[in-house]
């Protein structure tokens, strides 16, 4: 095979033809899709027949409290969630990469929540969380601590769901973090190891040579914490009153009560809140990767 | 010296562990013995072992709730996560071979697909509206599509990468002795690609396995649920029987538990992609 005829042969071989099964069900289901939220959040909709209606949707959305409350709310528990999830995952991880005993069984201990379903763990922590007769407040009573209504309460329900969703996904961000320290050469590690104490080895090697795991967990964490539904639907159904909902779950309630074009509004929201902060979000992080 | 240190090592492995127990292993151990509690009994919601296990009736009567409900939603959790997964496998290992061999523009705007893919949210009510004129709303073959597409980014990415690890060599050999496109992709890639697609494989069911949103939007009504659907149904219509509740939330937990015992090792190599560059 001469060189001359190497493209062609790339050509043929690496078909495009293998990008169009895949192409075809992204277009219809995922481009189609999303194109239309555009238009059909501008009208009054019945998935029969739309009325246009200009920006009415949108107007409703940031004036109505119960709307504007989902929008604050899932802010608060993206920026929660993802920030435990960080700090949380990050000790764990350096404790488990320590030789500490019972390393691998507690690594898996921690991971096992991650495959369980969300709406399991939401059942489970909904009654252990109840106020008089969960585990959670009887154990406290022990210590002689009155434990608050962790999920009636308003001022409170928002967090302690949070609280659920990093008990569910550290152990996602430990694995992340745990594969990041373990590639950091050893050298490093003897460097200081010398040098200071634990500190000396978290502030200076550790973080900041764990950089690329510390991007990956918040990219993640936050994606997911927009988008949450699972648990906050499963656990408060966004109550009591609105003080829980997030936009995901005002989305399905205009959904169910026959808002389509309202909900598809709420939908077009989400994606301009996810370009507006994480497409910056990736451009700095991998800005950051390269001077490294 | 030496020896202190051990001492240290042990001590604060065996709090480490009493710690991670009560926090991690107590809500397991709580769903347990809830459904193998009798009614009264399950509904004080305490942690104790019950005084006679019942869970072997309270999975039967979960089964026999609703007209085969469980019985039909286990079935069709089933089918929606092989088939999901088989054309996760097969449709994302094509995309990744050729994006990974053929740098082109091509290549390029279907790499940004995929990575928009992976970051924006689906647009849920407009995607009903292309599965009603496909005729596929409310039905398992419309769901099965939707779960394929919304996984594919993510096992395009890990095929791609893995790719990377296929010597090109490999190709020419097999173009010269004649294999086309398809024989080269089905009968010399795909074999190789096994590693990534173990990973895929794991990864995927359980995604597809656990997901309720999707369930929810594009398989709703009664009768025709998958079993993440049934536990949101039961939680309303169990509201003061714990113990059949918690039958069924163990019941599901089993599937992804067996997952985790054979395959812990692919499950974090496959959730952990991308975070170390690689």
């Amino acid at each position: 095979m001469s060189r001359a005829d190497l493209p062609r042969s790339v050509r043929r071989t690496y078909s495009h033809a293998f990008y169009l099964p895949a192409g075809i069900l992204f277009a219809v289901l995922f481009i189609a899709p999303t194109i239309l939220a555009f238009y059909f959040s501008l009208t009054r909709w019945t998935l029969f027949d739309a009325e246009f209606i200009g920006l009415d949707n949108f107007s409703q959305f940031l004036r109505e409290p119960a709307l504007t409350n989902g929008m604050r709310n899932t802010l608060i528990y993206a920026v929660v969630t993802s920030g435990l999830k960080v700090i949380i995952g990050l000790l764990l991880a350096v404790l488990l990469t320590s030789s500490i005993r019972f390393r691998t069984l507690l690594r898996s201990i921690i991971f096992f929540p991650v495959l369980v379903s969300t709406v399991a763990v939401g059942i489970t922590f909904a009654v252990l969380m109840h106020p008089s007769k969960g585990l959670i407040n009887r154990a406290l009573e022990l210590i002689g601590i009155d434990g608050p209504s962790w999920l009636t309460d308003p001022g409170i329900a928002l967090l302690s769901v949070a609280f659920v969703d990093v008990w569910k996904g550290v152990g996602i961000a430990m694995v992340i973090f745990i594969a990041g320290i373990l590639s950091i050469p050893e050298e490093y590690l003897d460097a200081v190891r010398l040098e200071g104490g634990f500190w000396a080895k978290l502030r200076h090697v550790i973080i900041p040579l764990s950089r690329n795991a510390t991007f990956t967990v918040i990219l993640l964490s936050f994606i997911g914490g927009l988008r949450t539904f699972d648990l906050i639907w499963t656990m408060t159904r966004g109550g009591p009153g609105f003080t829980t909902d997030v936009i995901a779950s005002t989305i399905y309630k205009q959904y169910q009560a026959g808002f389509y074009g309202l909900a598809t509004a709420g939908n077009v929201l989400v994606f301009i809140v996810v370009i507006i902060i994480v497409y910056p979000m990736m451009r700095f992080f991998s800005r950051r990767e390269i001077e490294l | 010296m030496k020896k202190r240190r051990r001492i240290r090592e042990n001590l604060s492995g065996v709090v480490a562990l009493a710690i991670a127990s009560v926090v991690f292993v107590i809500p397991f151990l709580f769903m347990v013995v809830t459904a193998g509690k009798d009614r009264a009994e399950a509904s004080r919601l305490e942690l104790s072992l019950p005084t006679e296990w019942h869970l072997q009736a309270n999975i039967e009567q979960v089964m026999a709730t609703g007209r085969d409900l469980m019985l039909t939603a286990l079935r069709n959790s089933l089918i929606l996560t092989v088939a999901s997964v088989a054309l996760i496998v097969l449709l994302s290992a094509m995309v990744g071979f050729v994006l990974q061999r053929r740098r082109d523009r091509t290549g390029s705007a279907v790499a940004a697909l995929m990575l928009a893919g992976l970051i924006l949210p689906p647009a849920l009510v407009p995607t009903i509206f292309m599965l009603q004129w496909l005729g596929l709303f409310k039905t398992l073959l419309g769901l099965i599509l939707v779960e394929t597409m919304l996984l594919m980014p993510f096992a395009v990415l890990i095929f791609r990468t893995f790719m990377t690890a296929i010597p090109r060599e490999l190709d020419e050999a097999a173009i010269i002795d004649g294999a086309g496109p398809l024989r080269l992709f089905f009968k010399v890639i795909l074999p190789l690609l096994r590693p990534a697609m173990i990973t895929v494989i794991v990864v995927s069911s359980i995604a597809v396995y656990n997901d309720f949103v999707n369930p929810l939007y594009f398989l709703p009504g009664n009768g025709n649920a998958t079993v993440q659907l049934t536990l949101y149904e039961f939680q309303s219509q169990f509201s003061t029987k714990w113990n059949l509740l918690f039958a069924d939330v163990l019941l599901i937990t089993i599937p992804p538990m067996i997952m985790f015992i054979f395959f812990q090792r692919q499950l974090v190599s496959g959730l952990t992609a991308g975070a170390v560059k690689g």
